[in-house]
């Protein structure tokens, strides 16, 4: 057949159906909103994303990967500008025997250079003509730029490309169209072969986002190649974007979330210490193990003797401590491989072990569960490591689980992106690339041994978990059967504390394994992304057994990979401590507790499971994440997401039943009003008002408790919202307070389908959220969705989130009422 | 009783039963003419009926002598295996023979559905719910004037398996439709099976005949050409692949419609995959899904050598581009495969529920299924007497899943517009079984002429009098419900085409927890429409009370405040 004569056969084959009533985009010219956000979170094409084209998107659900620097932050970044940077800027405008001098500069020794910096600096600064990009320094502009769309090759956006120092961003104003694209997100840059329009340049990031752009010039291909690589990996830690970054619009303080987590109030909330478990603080300053926490829970019966003597025989010092302590008195300890060759054996190690039986009034025995392959643990005996002999350890249980090392599984994760790339894609290819990819497989058997030691747990045996240092596989699993042995790790508070303590204080190598800086690739491995999709396992199974939704799993890869947040900076705990990030940097968990409401999971039950999950694993339960691997190609995705709705609805419930309290108390006062005038009296409605209106405060309570409940929660508690605040009046005034009280809230809000743009003109794709103005029920985005405050027509003074223009509104009138 | 004769014996005793997901219990196991049930003693009162008609396989195992007794295992329709042990060979036997020939009847007036007797009183009768009158009148609502209603075949002389009444352009008489019928393969001749909003149709029909002696038609030519205006231009879909059809050159004219014949037409092949091949391939996707102790990878490349979801890959493509034709381009499409029953009924019912606003409501998908497959004649019972799950030796032909390749389509277009169906795919799921065993008439017989001489809507209950009645049709209703006029363009990308679990994993992955997520989100649809209605009554009240106030001088009237600010 010929597709030049049947244009729409082509679209036929190609993956999606574009729908023409919706190709017609307005030719609105103006990108975005402009000066008035700051911090810009843009994406995709104006027309509908998921029918027409790929949709790009860099930002997380609401624009938080965005750069927001300060005026001052930005000044900060320029003062650390290396080298390149500079020669890039040069390069637009200066001759360029400035720029080849500037480009002999070792980018290493150019950063103590204060008065190169100083020149350029203010030449930026003082200088009129300097271009910026939504008021973003740009360092390097280039046009005619072409972004290619993998489906649809005959017609690119064409636009141009601006290089800023935290992003590079993508305009194509005829179609409306912005990609943004988080330098610290690129995980590679290739520049493919030339072709007769220019040189390509593909990039991927660490969120699975793939672009091609293709430049007119291949000089400035290969500029913005060597630009990108040294950006999107700096050499020094400092120079990651958490320490540049500051939150301009958002109200949360940087101290915010980082006082959130502490080790030795979680470990109380088990139980511990108690008689069988202690606190030791023999690694107080590090010196037993740098990887691990400064506060460690071991057996009360063994010895300080005893503990040094197991850290010198374990790799790395990691020795077997508590990490969770079931109910049943079961415990969870990880610890790293023995240094046990092929016949070494410590017996302070063998104490240790035994110690932790001995802890366990339930059990003879405990489980050693070695979570690598037989043959990797054999391999490592030859290098003087290896596992526990049977022989040697009195009551244990030991056993391998198979699962594969970090290069196995990066390059597996590899494999599984080119599936998902593929250029013909046939069903076969597609699960054959899967299949081979063996991702799946990963997955399966990480899941299939934390429900092995979950279980064990269950049955109140204790376990002790490792695999080589203990700091990958190790952390999956632990993390992970405890979220299935403990409904508190299912909640939002738990789950961070999970991370914090099997993740963070434990040791997990962020900055290695997530690539933050130019060192070691093979150290680089999708481990926490395997944390991530496990959870996503879970939570299909269980849809509502977890306080939090899909939509958190990834706010929290994205954030993983974006060292935006300090949280995840460093390799362990004393890297954090010694970077003095909680000062430096914002907290992840600040900026979570602030959009709360958009994590959390409408179908949540919180007595719904209280005891362990067993999530069926038979293969064909285990699914390839199509949310997250195929993030932003918005075309496969569901056009109508239940979860979106869901979640609108559950608010506009809690606005109707806030209003519902306000009409019925204002019905009273009126009803009183008319009594005193009237002796006839009609108290059966009034009564019924009275029962209905405490049943609708106590589910009112119950629906924001869990707001409340968040440590972190900005929101007033329950109680105080819903004593009368002084300015409600149960009197009332005129009846054009009544008008302006139900004119506040808005009975029926717009439905969230077809929205193809907020206002601003921002474009939506199926993983921005759509948030509803509470007083007039239109949909906006986030970022326009900005203000919060109480609605004359609620009961309670709880703050609500409405529009702009709303807000003027609200404002204008309540002071015009207080001023008559 | 009925068919005493084959049921040796009626009740056995101690029978130990193991279902999936389920724990095994000991029993008593009763046949009756058209029932297995088994009913567990004890404290639990477990009790099961299974309608013969539901088996698709009979295995009997017996134990290895001397130990008498052995397993009888029953493959049903549904994908589920249950298997019974026997302490008694004898018994074993008599129940083994009993089950497998009452469960491969072929005398369709033995089936349940002419002794079912509903418990209720049928409120609206399933049988004249769909009327074509009533069809027809919706489907070229404005444009009587081009269309009409044809009863050529009314005694079922010029096509066996069309109904008696058919939508027909009304520019040709029925003269023309008699002789294009002799053209056409089973007499399947052009016929409306949909028009589009903007005035585009879709037609059906079967191939033209193949072989060396076939000449052109100029009647078929001038049905066809009678609902294009001068100057347009229409599609013929043919899902046939290319090199099946045979070539004009080799073998004469025929297998398809020649271009320089029908000069306003396009043929386009979209090939879909037909009768065994798609049974071989179900078959396969059912056996691994059921192999619940298979690795990771064995399950994934026994996934894709199913080839199941290719399938429904590409039926869905075909179907959006039947959809892009009629909609985009407003051109009219003739879509036809060989004889015009499988695939050609599965893509033009999938384009109308991508097209059309009204059949993804209750209603209007049982008229969907009403119009393009029972009453265009799709052969339910041949197609139907065997599934997946039976072996080989037993499968006719003329046994498909066809129908349940549609199903399986349209809950994909589901998963991908949730808020768009006025059903769950709960309704899916009963429909796909309905159409294998049931206590219905719906689904018997095999066309229109068949139903008709069986008198099915006298002898028998209609499916839809028992779906449409507010109880049963409550369970089946979607709660994210919102109407969508638009079309609905879904996505065929192979990572956005899934397994439905509900259908093909029911057995393996306890479904509960699904069921449960439903029913909340029930709940908070519920819970929300109260609260609206409840704030809108509430707002009158106090609105009321204002009224009193200010007529009683209590409270100043809006007006006088409201210029104050105005």
């Amino acid at each position: 057949m010929n597709c030049a004569t049947y244009p729409w056969m082509k679209l036929a084959h190609s993956v999606t159906i574009p729908c023409v009533s919706q190709m017609l985009s307005s030719n609105v010219a103006t990108v975005g909103g402009g000066g008035e956000h700051d911090s810009i979170g843009k994406s995709t094409d104006s027309t509908d994303g998921g029918d027409k084209s790929k949709t790009n998107q860099t930002s997380g659900p609401d624009g938080q990967l965005n750069r927001s620097l300060s005026f001052d932050g930005r000044r900060k970044v320029w003062a650390r500008v290396e080298a390149h940077w500079a020669r890039v800027t040069l390069d637009r405008s200066v001759p360029s025997s400035v720029a080849n001098s500037a480009d002999k500069h070792d980018p290493q020794g150019a950063v103590g250079e204060q008065p190169f910096y100083q020149r350029i600096r203010s030449w930026l600064t003082s200088n009129p003509q300097t271009q910026t990009y939504q008021q973003s320094p740009v360092m390097t502009k280039i046009e005619n730029v072409r972004m290619l769309d993998r489906y649809n090759n005959r017609k690119p956006s064409t636009g141009t490309l601006y290089l800023t120092a935290t992003h590079l961003i993508f305009v194509d104003p005829d179609a409306k169209k912005e990609t943004w694209v988080l330098l610290m997100h690129v995980a590679t840059v290739q520049k493919l072969p030339l072709s007769t329009v220019g040189a390509p340049l593909q990039i991927r990031c660490k969120t699975f986002l793939s672009v091609t752009f293709v430049l007119p010039r291949e000089r400035e291909c290969h500029d913005l190649y060597t630009s990108l690589m040294q950006m999107s990996q700096p050499f020094h830690i400092e120079d990651l974007y958490c320490f540049h970054y500051t939150s301009s619009l958002e109200e949360i303080p940087r101290t915010a979330g980082w006082t959130f987590f502490d080790l030795e109030t979680e470990f109380q909330r088990m139980g511990v210490p108690n008689s069988n478990w202690t606190m030791t603080n023999l690694n107080k300053d590090y010196q037993l193990c740098d990887t691990y926490p400064q506060c460690l829970f071991v057996p009360s019966s063994v010895s300080t003797i005893v503990l040094v003597g197991s850290a010198s025989f374990r790799s790395k010092g990691r020795l077997p401590v508590l990490t969770y302590l079931h109910k049943n008195q079961a415990a969870l300890c990880r610890c790293s491989q023995p240094l046990s060759g092929f016949s070494a054996r410590c017996v302070e190690d063998e104490q240790l072990l035994n110690g932790i039986v001995q802890a366990n009034p339930n059990a003879k025995f405990m489980y050693v569960v070695d979570t690598r392959p037989r043959i990797n643990a054999m391999a490592n005996r030859a290098a003087g490591k290896g596992y526990e002999n049977e022989n040697f350890y009195e009551n244990i249980k030991f056993q391998f689980c198979g699962i594969e090392n970090i290069h196995v599984m990066r390059s597996s994760l590899s494999k599984l992106l080119e599936a998902c790339e593929l250029k013909t894609p046939s069903m076969a290819a597609f699960i054959n690339g899967v299949q081979s990819s063996g991702w799946l497989r990963h997955i399966h058997a990480i899941l299939d041994t934390s429900l092995l030691v979950a279980r064990s747990l269950q049955e109140g045996v204790n376990v002790l978990v490792h695999c080589s240092d203990g700091w990958d596989r190790t952390a999956q699993v632990c993390s992970l059967a405890q979220v299935l042995l403990d409904p508190y790790y299912r909640t939002l508070q738990g789950f961070q504390s999970l991370i914090e303590k099997d993740w963070l204080s434990f040791g997990h190598k962020f900055t290695d394994r997530c690539g933050y800086l130019q060192s070691d690739a093979k150290e680089t491995s999708p481990v926490f992304t395997q944390l991530v999709d496990c959870m996503w396992q879970i939570q299909r199974a269980y849809p509502s057994a977890f306080q939090f939704s899909e939509r958190l799993l990834l706010h929290l890869h994205d954030h993983v990979y974006s060292s935006q947040y300090g949280t995840f900076v460093g390799n362990c705990e004393k890297d954090r401590l010694d970077l003095k990030l909680s000062d430096r940097t914002y907290s992840l968990w600040g900026n979570i507790a602030s959009h709360l409401d958009e994590f959390l999971n409408p179908l949540y039950k919180s007595d719904a499971y209280t005891g362990l999950l067993e999530p069926n694993l038979v293969p064909s339960n285990i699914l390839f994440w199509r949310g997250l691997y195929c993030r932003f190609e918005s075309g496969v995705h569901p056009r109508e997401s239940i979860a979106d709705v869901l979640l609108a609805t559950r608010d506009h419930s809690t606005s109707l039943e806030m209003h519902i309290a306000h009409l019925q108390k204002r019905i009273t006062a009126m009803k009183t009003l008319l009594d005193v005038s009237t002796p006839v009296t009609d108290n059966r409605l009034a009564v019924d008002d009275e029962d209905d209106e405490q049943q609708l405060g106590l589910r009112l309570k119950k629906s924001m408790q869990v707001v409340d409940d968040h440590p972190l929660s900005t929101s007033k508690s329950a109680d105080s919202v819903f004593s009368d605040g002084p300015n409600i009046e149960n009197s009332i005034t005129s009846s054009f307070q009544l008008r302006r009280e139900i004119d506040s809230v808005s009975l029926d809000w717009r439905s969230l389908r077809n929205i193809k743009e907020c206002v601003c003109s921002t474009p939506f794709d199926h993983s921005s959220k759509k948030s509803h103005c509470w007083r007039c029920g239109e949909v906006f985005c986030t970022r326009c969705l900005d203000k919060q405050t109480p609605l004359p027509g609620h009961a309670t003074h709880r703050p609500v989130p409405v529009c702009r223009s709303c807000y003027k509104e609200v404002r204008l009138s309540s002071s015009s009422i207080t001023s008559t | 009783m009925e068919f005493a004769h084959l049921i040796k014996s009626p009740r056995v005793e101690k029978v130990l039963v193991h279902r999936p997901l389920n724990k095994s219990v000991e029993g008593v196991l009763c046949i009756t003419g058209h029932h297995l049930i088994f009913s567990a003693g004890g404290e639990s009162p477990d009790e099961f009926w299974l309608i013969h008609r539901i088996i698709d396989l009979v295995e009997r195992k017996p134990n290895t002598p001397p130990a008498p007794g052995g397993t009888l295992t029953l493959k049903c329709k549904d994908f589920s295996v249950i298997s019974f042990d026997f302490q008694n060979s004898e018994e074993l036997n008599n129940v083994s023979a009993s089950l497998d020939c009452l469960s491969s009847i072929e005398n369709q007036s033995l089936y349940y559905p002419f002794f079912y007797q509903p418990v209720y009183n049928v409120i609206e009768d399933g049988w004249t719910a769909f009327r074509p009158e009533i069809e027809f009148s919706k489907l070229v609502m404005q444009q009587q004037e081009d269309w009409r209603i044809s009863y050529v075949n009314k005694d079922y002389s010029i096509c066996s398996s069309y109904p008696s009444a058919v939508v027909v352009p009304k520019a040709v008489d029925d003269d023309v439709l008699i002789a294009a019928a002799s053209f056409r393969v089973g007499g399947r001749f052009p016929v409306l099976s949909y028009r589009h909003e903007g005035g585009a149709v879709m037609m059906r029909s079967s191939q033209p005949p193949s072989g060396p002696n076939v000449k052109r038609c100029r009647e078929d030519e001038k049905l066809l050409n009678s609902v294009l205006k001068p100057g347009m231009r229409g599609y013929i879909i043919d899902t046939r692949h290319q090199s099946t059809t045979p070539t004009p050159k080799s073998k004469g004219s025929g297998g398809f419609e020649i271009e320089s014949h029908y000069p306003q037409w396009r043929r386009i092949h979209k090939p879909i995959e037909r009768l065994q091949s798609l049974l071989e391939s179900l078959s396969k996707l059912v056996e691994a899904c059921l192999d619940t102790g298979s690795s990771m990878d064995k399950w994934l490349s026994r996934l894709e050598s199913s080839q199941w979801l290719s399938y429904v890959k590409e039926t869905m493509n075909c179907a959006c581009l039947v959809s892009q034709c009629i909609d985009q381009e407003t051109a009219a499409v003739l879509l036809h495969g060989g004889e015009g029953l499988d695939s050609t009924l599965a893509v033009s019912a999938l384009a109308q529920v991508i097209l059309s606003p009204d059949s993804r409501t209750v209603h209007g998908f049982e008229a969907l299924i009403e119009r393009e497959w029972i009453q265009a004649g799709y052969p339910f019972v041949q197609r139907h007497h065997r599934s997946a799950l039976s072996n080989t030796v037993s499968r006719g032909k003329e046994n498909a899943p066809t129908f349940l390749l549609f199903i399986d389509c349209t809950w994909q277009i589901m998963q991908q517009f949730p808020c768009s169906f006025e059903f769950n795919e709960g309704f899916l799921i009963q429909l796909a079984r309905h159409s294998y065993w049931s206590q219905f008439g719906t689904f018997l017989g095999n066309n229109e002429l068949d139903r008709h001489q069986m008198q099915l809507a006298n002898k028998t209950v209609s499916l839809w009098s028992h779906l449409n009645r507010p109880e049963i049709l409550r369970s089946f209703l979607n709660p994210l419900y919102e109407p969508n006029n638009r079309v609905i363009w879904p996505s065929v990308a192979p990572m956005s085409v899934n397994l439905w679990p509900a259908m093909y994993l029911a057995y393996v992955v306890e479904p509960k927890v699904y069921d449960d997520a439903w029913r909340d989100i029930a709940a908070i649809c519920e819970q929300d429409k109260e609260l609206r209605s409840k704030a809108q009554r509430l707002r009158r009240q106090l609105i009321d009370l204002e009224r009193d106030a200010i007529s009683k001088g209590l409270l100043d009237s809006p007006s006088s405040i409201g210029t104050v600010f105005d």
